[in-house]
């Protein structure tokens, strides 16, 4: 057991240090989120600037634009860069699902066309796989595609898409027989997101904000040549898309632990630093023992990776944990600061109103890319072996499954 | 970045775990557990033989010359299967307080015996209930004899010598006495866990000889219970998993409502948040055996967050272990509360569950004003 480096990776780090060192940006004491657009801006200029020196992709082979390097030089240079103001991760849904999706299934035409652009984020991806009636039930998803000719027609809906907006392309699973049961008649393909039969709405959120979205596909086209996998093999596809979106995800899962533990250091009540507090320390020791298992639990993932291992259903764990900790961190740290905890405005609640904002948003990162619930039924099914539920949609041809709000 | 065990090391858990697999069933258990004896003397006879004992004592000490990180799959092993044995008294507290707070003379005398099995070791430090202090003892050491009481010793009963916590001239000190001599009595309490069975030891004027090199006693002792931490985390591991898979199997073959119990969410789930608590400590007590081993300045931090996730999982997993066998979990005769009897007791030895959270922020801070 150890935490050092080998020679090699020693040296790629030190490589790294000093390219960021003259091209990032370093953190400012209290952060400064701008607007939406501002982020996305600034995320499109830095992954050009990661790509031209090239960083980007670490795991991606150099032909596609990647550096040919092992996940563990990608854990290596995520480690460095976090310790700048820079948004590594922005784009990891295209880069973190859709690319495996394109590097295992596109032709060898379309990857070397395609994947440098999308290593550069010159190119944007979003991932269309929930619908309206499909969310923890993903194959009931009903946007269908028919085939015409050579081109295949796309009619439905998704929802909660990241990222839309600004996509050009985006990786989507459609329904192409319903006349089989459910797991049997989807296909994936990738669609060109800039046609007019793709129309995107922005979703309002909760907590104000527009992160995702719904696009309407109204006789959207995608030739055949785009189609990914088998006709009838969407969802074995889907499932290499999501094993890849854990490893993707695995490690920055935010807890909120690091923000809550500066805060209850500097936040005074009646005099005294809450931390002193016997109530409170309980609480930070409760959580620092989760936020501490996590961590470690990602790096025996990353060791089991580096060992030529695939991450597990196990990945589940950091989401499952770190999402139901972020939210209540951060209803706790607002119920710190007693009536001022209601007061939202940047200038005035700690740390930019990041709690105040966290509050707001949490909800939705405990659902997003799966439930609580999906994230028990995947460990309690694919980690310790228990059965499945009995499913009332089994063996049934799609299109006689009821689904939807029917009421 | 290397953060799993050794295949060597994973070959000598596996070696234990099929060792324990076949010596050391709940049956086999249950002869200590129902009191027909304090504990499982063959068993640890045959640990004894295994060298188990001399794991982390160096080879020019008599021991094996191995280290903690094997020291804590055997501890995970051990802790799986309930073993009743004075394991945790005799190798995680008396002979670590050798290495700790002896000389070297007094080393190389103590240190091959309790390699070899020679005697059985334990620590007594508790005076009354409370985090333990090194202040006001009312144990105490006059003209190199010991008087005083000490409470909830494990396996005090059963050890041939104990390292006593006294203070002589006001000054706080560990003793090793000879439990067989005369001026000790024992008297056998009755353990929330009868397989780690507790005593109390009352001492009058008995013979006892000073660990040369443990003036410094709280430092010694917290570094001593950092280094115990570790090791119980595994055996609270270890029994996260046996409660884990008990009530796995007891759902999988059971039905109700025409199906598997197992496949309901609502059971699914219990032993999904079992299986996250329980690799959480794991995580945390893999990183606490990396301090250990490394002995690394993070170990009071790491041993503290080890400690507060093993007792917080094992807790959880042997609890809702009964719960998942509904009434028959209830019952003498299923093993389920065997675990969480075990859960109990090993939270409470070196102080429980709040102690500990306290420690871990103490040392958070403190790594954070360094």
């Amino acid at each position: 057991m150890d935490f050092k480096d080998t020679p090699e990776q020693a040296e790629f780090r030190k490589e790294v240090q000093a390219w960021l060192k003259a091209n990032a940006t370093p953190k400012t004491k209290d952060g400064g989120r701008g607007s939406q657009e501002e982020a996305y801006e600034k995320a499109k200029a830095w992954y050009k600037k990661v790509y031209d020196a090239g960083y980007a992709c670490p795991t991606w082979p150099k032909e596609y634009g990647g550096a040919g390097l092992t996940q563990i030089h990608k854990v290596i240079w995520s480690q460095e860069v976090a310790k700048y103001d820079e948004p590594d991760g922005y784009f990891v849904i295209g880069q973190g699902n859709c690319g495996p999706a394109i590097m295992h299934f596109a032709t060898e035409e379309q990857k070397t066309s395609l994947l440098p652009r999308m290593a550069s984020a010159e190119d944007v991806w979003c991932q269309l796989f929930s619908e309206p009636s499909a969310g923890s039930d993903v194959a009931g998803l009903r946007t269908k595609a028919e085939l015409k000719g050579d081109k295949w027609i796309v009619n439905g809906q998704k929802i909660w898409t990241s990222g839309a907006q600004h996509s050009d392309y985006g990786v989507v699973l459609c329904r192409t027989d319903t006349d089989v049961s459910k797991y049997r008649g989807m296909t994936m393909f990738f669609i060109d997101m800039k046609q007019p039969g793709v129309d995107v709405q922005p979703i309002k959120q909760m907590d104000g904000g527009s992160h995702f979205n719904e696009v309407f596909f109204n006789n959207a086209e995608i030739p055949d040549s785009q189609r990914l996998g088998e006709v009838g093999g969407g969802w074995g596809a889907a499932l290499l898309v999501l094993m890849n979106e854990r490893l993707a995800i695995s490690g920055v899962q935010p807890d909120g632990f690091p923000e809550f533990f500066e805060l209850v250091q500097s936040l005074e009540l009646n005099g005294e630093p809450v931390v002193n507090n016997p109530v409170v320390r309980d609480r930070l020791a409760t959580w620092y023992t989760q936020h501490a298992g996590i961590k470690a639990s990602t790096n025996r993932m990353l060791t089991a990776v580096a060992k030529g291992g695939m991450p597990g259903a196990e990945a589940a764990l950091g989401k499952l944990v770190g999402a139901v900790m972020n939210q209540d961190i951060a209803n706790y740290a607002l119920q710190l600061m007693a009536d001022t905890g209601a007061i939202c405005d940047e200038s005035l609640a700690p740390q930019r109103a990041h709690f105040q904002k966290s509050v707001l948003f949490a909800p939705g990162i405990r659902l997003a890319g799966g439930t609580d619930e999906v994230m028990r039924n995947i460990i309690a099914e694919q980690v310790l072996g228990l059965p499945q539920e009995p499913r009332a949609d089994k063996g049934m041809a799609f299109k006689d499954i009821p689904s939807g709000n029917q009421h | 970045m290397n953060f799993d065990f050794s295949e060597d090391q994973k070959f000598i858990q596996e070696q234990a775990r099929n060792f324990l697999a076949s010596e050391c069933d709940t049956a086999r258990v249950r002869q200590t557990l129902e009191g027909e004896q304090a504990y499982d003397q063959a068993l640890w006879q045959q640990i004894v033989e295994l060298g188990w004992p001399a794991t982390a004592i160096s080879e020019d000490q008599g021991g094996l010359g191995l280290g903690y990180l094997e020291l804590c799959v055997i501890a995970e092993e051990l802790g799986r299967v309930v073993a009743p044995v004075p394991f945790i008294a005799s190798v995680y507290l008396a002979t670590e307080a050798i290495k700790l707070a002896a000389d070297k003379a007094q080393q190389d005398t103590w240190l091959p015996q309790l390699a070899a099995g020679e005697w059985i070791g334990c620590l007594a430090t508790q005076e009354s209930a409370g985090a333990l202090t090194t202040e006001n003892l009312n144990t105490t050491v006059t003209d190199g004899s010991l008087s005083g009481k000490k409470t909830a010793v494990l396996h005090g009963e059963v050890a041939d010598k104990a390292v006593v916590l006294a203070a002589e001239d006001g000054q706080p000190a560990l003793y090793l006495v000879d439990l067989t001599a005369a001026g000790v009595t024992r008297k056998a309490l009755t353990s929330i866990d009868p397989t780690l069975p507790l005593a109390e030891l009352s001492f009058d004027q008995a013979p006892c000889e000073k660990l040369a090199s443990s003036a410094d006693t709280v430092a010694i002792l917290s570094t001593l219970f950092d280094r115990a931490a570790v090791l119980l985390s595994f055996e609270q591991i270890g029994g996260c998993d046996a409660a884990l898979n008990m009530g796995k199997e007891y759902t999988m073959g059971r039905y109700a409502f025409g199906r598997q119990v197992a496949s309901f969410q609502a059971i699914k789930h219990k032993f999904a948040d079992m299986f996250v608590a329980t690799e959480l400590a794991r995580s945390n007590a893999y990183y606490g055996a990396w301090a250990l081993s490394a002995d690394d300045v993070e170990l009071p931090l790491a041993a503290a967050t080890a400690r507060v996730s093993a007792i917080d999982a094992y807790y959880e997993s042997s609890k809702e272990n009964i719960q998942a066998h509904g009434g028959m979990g209830f019952t003498w005769e299923f093993d389920c509360h065997l675990y969480y009897r075990r859960a109990q007791a090993l939270s409470l030895i070196l102080g429980g569950n709040p102690q500990w959270k306290e420690l871990l922020v103490e040392r958070l801070l403190r790594i954070k004003a360094a």
